[in-house]
């Protein structure tokens, strides 16, 4: 892994662990994933490597930021194991440990955050440039800007919030933060 | 019947057409919406993705509001990725009460409590349940007759919280798209992914999705969708995918209300297809 011990991510990874104990390895969650062409580990694999604690092989795949939320797998799988919620917590360590290869997502999600925590709800032209800015890479922005001008023709991108309230958030994810320390 | 209503940022946004095709349909089968006051964003996959508590917090800031406006214990949402974000709450907190009480500590920074008296609707749920098909039958008179419509459900509304439908095989359009006179385009990828963000983060794995799904429907007028997201990915890369498929997949894709509403003798303009990122005023120039 490099950056990133097998201990540390071992005790980020404990949790997942727990949940998946009782997989069965039947690859019904490979089978049912709509990204698994895209995951050079597959979610079977990956269980089983978390099972015999390899987490920073795990880590060193981009398989779990490849889940797209679809429950297929949770919905399927006949231990009844949550392993939507499972790909979740892997990236949420990854966020947590700043793990290098997983930025882009990690920045997506916190700049998407960030305008919640600000403005109550999502201020989508801010929300994109805030991730884009932080992403520093001048050349996806260009995979939005067909979107984002189609959006612009519709008059759908508002660059002025709309009320929003009191909106502010940052006492809730201060409470937030303390809690989850 | 009476709704509190939960929009969502998306429909106060870029799908302002499912904000406003719903409205004017719900009002003509006598459905009464009341925005929850002050409502903020439920989080999306973001909050999930980056702590636990917050991805509860979020949303349960709503219901608390909700709670608070003590009108309907229901609340109606079109947008599945809310719907699924609110409704984990409302399922959590049922049987976790040491959760309930981290919610509690967080949401009392604004002086709001969170009991769990709501119960958190789908759109597509209110409309194939509650609301009488005969009516929709009877202002319709048969309106759509001639088209074949493909229903596309997408995820967050079936999974993982069956509720209303099979999460394997949708059926809960059906009835409402016949009901217009409309005819049903038989797929089995209405319950299929369409890639969520993966086609802003990770555009080659999106993009196949949506290709997949577009491919099958070869054949129908129109898909329709039920969530602001699946709506955005089904219609805003068709030149693209087409050209690098090498076959046209350009569809009309419409939100189900506006669908129903046109049904309904709406017009064009009631149902805002004007704002429609695929040509869905195709669909009705067959018409005149
Ligand atoms: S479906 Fe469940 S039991 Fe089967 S391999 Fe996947 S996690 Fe294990
Ligand atoms: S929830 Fe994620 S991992 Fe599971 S099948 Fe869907 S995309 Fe694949
Ligand atoms: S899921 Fe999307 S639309 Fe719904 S509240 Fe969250 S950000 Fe807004
Ligand atoms: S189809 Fe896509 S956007 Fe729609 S609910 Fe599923 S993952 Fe979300």
């Amino acid at each position: 892994m490099g950056q990133v011990s097998n201990e540390r991510l071992l005790e980020q990874t404990e949790t997942v662990k727990e949940m998946i104990q009782t997989c069965i390895q039947c690859g019904t969650c490979t089978a049912s994933c709509p990204n698994n062409e895209f995951m050079d580990i597959t979610p079977r694999h990956m269980w089983r490597l978390l099972l015999t604690d390899h987490a920073d092989a795990v880590f060193s795949s981009k398989s779990f930021i490849m889940c797209s939320s679809c429950y297929y797998c949770t919905l399927r799988c006949p231990r009844g194991l949550e392993l939507t919620h499972a790909m979740s917590l892997l990236k949420q360590a990854a966020s947590k440990l700043k793990l290098k290869q997983f930025q882009r997502s990690s920045l997506f999600y916190e700049a998407f955050l960030d305008s919640v925590k600000k403005h109550g709800r999502v201020r989508e032209m801010e929300f994109m440039t805030n991730y884009f800015i932080s992403m520093k890479n001048p050349v996806i922005p260009f995979a939005y800007a067909s979107l984002g001008l189609k959006l612009m023709a519709k008059g759908k991108v508002r660059p002025e919030f709309p009320f929003g309230g009191k909106g502010k958030l940052t006492a809730l994810f201060k409470k937030v933060a303390e809690l989850e320390g | 019947m009476k709704y509190l209503y939960y929009p969502g940022c998306s429909l106060e946004g870029t799908s302002a057409e499912y904000d406003i095709s719903t409205k004017v349909l719900l009002e003509s089968v006598d459905i009464q919406l009341t925005d929850i006051e002050d409502w903020s964003c439920c989080g999306a996959t973001a909050a999930e993705s980056q702590s636990h508590l917050l991805s509860y917090v979020l949303p349960a800031r709503n219901l608390a509001l909700a709670e608070k406006m003590n009108s309907s214990n229901q609340i109606l949402v079109p947008c599945s990725a809310c719907y699924l974000n609110l409704k984990k709450v409302e399922e959590a907190i049922k049987k976790d009460k040491d959760l309930l009480g981290k919610i509690n500590t967080v949401l009392a920074e604004e002086d709001l409590v969170l009991k769990g008296d709501m119960i958190v609707r789908h759109l597509l749920d209110v409309l194939s349940k509650d609301v009488d098909i005969e009516e929709i039958k009877e202002i319709s008179h048969n309106k759509m007759a001639g088209f074949t419509i493909a229903p596309y459900y997408g995820c967050q509304c079936l999974r993982p919280f069956t509720v209303f439908d099979d999460p394997e095989e949708p059926h809960s359009m059906d009835e409402l798209i016949r009901a217009t006179g409309a005819e049903l385009f038989e797929w089995d990828m209405g319950g299929q992914c369409c890639g969520a963000s993966n086609t802003s983060t990770k555009p080659e794995a999106g993009m196949a999705l949506v290709g997949k799904i577009l491919k099958a429907a070869k054949g129908a007028d129109a898909i329709l969708t039920v969530c602001p997201m699946c709506q955005m990915n089904l219609e805003s890369s068709q030149k693209k995918i087409s050209h690098k498929e090498g076959i046209d997949l350009e569809i009309p894709v419409l939100f189900l209300p506006q669908f129903l509403g046109l049904a309904m003798g709406k017009t064009q303009n009631d149902v805002r297809l004007d704002l429609n990122l695929s040509n869905a005023g195709k669909l009705m120039k067959a018409r005149v």
